[in-house]
């Protein structure tokens, strides 16, 4: 029997797959000697949690990708002390937020029952309950206004930018004014509403239909810009398919295109709307100042919570006992408390809402 | 209700660039005619001259005569609009509307023009289109599913069907079985011999067999050079083109000694 003789390739030194590697809990092993470690010096100098804090983190960072040098070599140390900073960096940003949503709960909590959310800051009596429903209404009714009138403006001219004016000279300028519109400040959209309403009106006119102006000046760049991103992922196709049956161009947009963006479309409006609804400056400017609920915002002042908080906490008052809050900043920081919620419930909603619109791929 | 079209001296360009010269051909009615050539020789932007689908793309245009029916499609009293009602396409790659349900996609020719009709006459057409494109008894169960659910076979006939729903006089078809195993592909296939008895079907193809299995006629287009326009190079009954055709570069082409 021959037997060919393929060219065979020297055999090498067999290959290992398998390398020394720390254990699992390596990370929390150094984590926790590495505090110990910290509450050491802090302790005995008299620093504080966040030096404490701070010193374990450096401990950590220098101490497991050492180790990890000695057990697995050069690569494994390296990903080890990226791997611990990219933790420190996103705790970070964490930390700020947290705290901030922390203290806002703690200190706001106790100042929301019924009658705050229900009575106004108008009282005859010194001794009356007051509340921020006055300023709830204004918030909801200007934001209410100033969607109303960027959404319709800020998506039609998303669909001409991206449907019919693609590429022409005016669509280009129009892109570069509305890159421009997003970041003006909002103090100079107030500026802007307060003259307009003071030239058209007379002098020491407050509407809250002002303040929605202000308002969806800053919205409408927003919804135009998320609209024609949403529009831009809509699938080339889809307009072909619907223009080879014959559906004119306008009916595609609004029945075929519209439809596939929508849900991405509501998110980008809700994002926007919570955008807005925290502004201070402008409305301060042209919305005004009241004490009473009003419900009308083509005439007469308009508080929001906004307003509302930055008032209170500039004249928060005498505390009834000594030492004690002022009743103002107890105000505020329910305020404060309520607008947060206001904004996370906006985007919640938006999330829903984009979620029930998403293309069903349904299998 | 079937056209045949009359094509004269039609060149096609892209802003100033000319992509497609002198083409001249009579597509019978109630026939299958196919389009082969190589990539980038201008098949399917002919194919799109043909329903004026090709100005969609900003800055394409036509010179020349398309005649439907003793109707010149480029006249500028002509409405693309109305023009696409009655020379439908299907596409390269399948593309059912993803919001909308099997049922829906079907009907969304006459929905999307909001034609008013009742019920059971939309139940007929979309029972009627699905079946005409071989996809009922895989869908009649799941009439309310999302299209995209589908597969991409299944999604190309219901494409098929949301095209024929509208019973146009044409259908056009771009390389519709590109994207699609052969199976699938077998099943399109069948279905263009059923439906050329009451369409004219042009079709688009890279697959030479696939012109040869399904064309009652041939057009090979080609390139002079690169960077020179395409032109139509033979158009000839399927059998003859396969079996002896007049122009070398098509019988070259053909027979794989291309280039």
């Amino acid at each position: 029997m021959s037997v060919a003789t393929a060219p065979t390739r020297p055999t090498s030194e067999p290959i290992a797959f398998t390398q020394a590697k720390l254990p699992r809990s390596a990370p929390v092993l150094v984590a926790v000697v590495a505090a110990a470690a910290a509450a050491l010096p802090v302790l005995l100098l008299d620093w504080g949690l966040v030096v404490w804090a701070l010193v374990a983190g450096l401990v950590y960072l220098v101490a497991l990708p050492v180790w990890a040098r000695v057990v697995e070599g050069r690569r494994g140390a390296v990903d080890r002390m990226v791997t611990g900073l990219v933790w420190a960096a996103c705790l970070v940003a964490i930390v700020p937020l947290v705290s901030l949503l922390y203290t806002v709960i703690d200190r706001g909590l106790p100042a929301i029952n019924s009658t705050f959310l229900t009575y106004s800051m108008y009282r005859t009596e010194l001794d009356q309950e007051v509340g921020i429903y006055h300023a709830l209404i204004g918030t909801l009714l200007i934001t209410l206004g100033a969607a109303v009138i960027s959404v319709p403006i800020g998506i039609m001219a998303a669909i001409y930018l991206i449907e019919y004016g693609k590429g022409s000279r005016l669509a280009r300028w129009i892109t570069f004014l509305v890159d421009v519109m997003t970041g003006i400040p909002s103090i100079v959209a107030g500026l802007f509403a307060f003259s307009l309403f003071i030239l058209v009106f007379g002098p020491s006119t407050r509407l809250g239909i002002g303040g929605s102006v202000a308002l969806s000046l800053l919205m409408i760049p927003v919804v135009v810009r998320s609209t024609e991103e949403m529009l831009r992922l809509v699938p080339a196709d889809l307009r072909e398919a619907s223009y080879a049956l014959g559906v004119p161009k306008w009916r595609t947009i609004v029945k075929v295109v519209l439809p596939t963006a929508l849900g991405g479309i509501v998110t980008g409006v809700t994002l926007a709307i919570a955008r807005v609804v925290g502004e201070t400056a402008p409305l301060l400017l042209i919305a005004g100042l009241t004490t009473r609920t009003n419900f009308n915002v083509f005439s007469e002042r308009m508080t929001t919570l906004p307003v509302l908080i930055y008032t209170q906490n500039a004249n928060p008052g005498i505390a009834e006992t000594p030492g004690g809050t002022p009743p103002g900043i107890e105000i505020a920081w329910g305020g404060a408390l309520v607008l947060i919620l206001i904004v996370m419930m906006l985007n919640l909603v938006a999330r829903v809402i984009g979620a029930i619109f998403a293309p069903k791929t349904g299998h | 209700m079937a056209k045949s079209i009359t094509v004269g001296d039609l060149d096609i360009y892209y802003g100033d660039f000319l992509a497609v010269q002198g083409v001249n051909m009579t597509i019978k009615a109630r026939s299958v005619t196919a389009f082969i050539g190589p990539s980038g020789c201008g098949k399917s932007t002919f194919l799109r001259s043909l329903n004026r689908m090709h100005e969609v793309i900003p800055g394409a245009r036509v010179e020349g005569k398309v005649v439907v029916d003793g109707q010149s499609l480029y006249d500028s009293a002509v409405d693309p609009v109305a023009v696409r009602r009655q020379i439908g396409m299907v596409f390269q790659r399948p593309n059912p509307f993803p919001t909308m349900s099997i049922y829906e996609n079907v009907l969304a020719g006459n929905r999307l023009n909001s034609k008013k009709m009742k019920k059971a006459e939309a139940d007929d057409i979309v029972e009627r289109s699905l079946k005409g494109a071989n996809l009922w008894n895989e869908v009649k169960d799941r009439l309310s599913k999302p299209g995209m659910g589908l597969s991409g076979g299944q999604q190309q006939r219901l494409c098929i069907a949301r095209a024929i729903a509208v019973e146009p006089q044409v259908l056009l078809m771009d390389e519709p079985c590109s994207a699609l195993d052969p199976i699938s592909t077998s099943a399109i296939e069948d279905l263009i011999h059923e439906l050329k008895s009451d369409y004219t079907i042009v079709i688009v193809t890279h697959n030479m067999q696939q012109a040869a299995r399904v064309s009652d006629e041939t057009g090979f287009f080609n390139l002079k050079a690169a960077g020179q326009p395409g032109h139509l190079v033979e158009f000839n009954a399927t059998s003859k083109m396969f079996a002896n055709p007049d122009n070398e570069a098509t019988e070259a082409y053909i027979s794989g000694r291309f280039g």
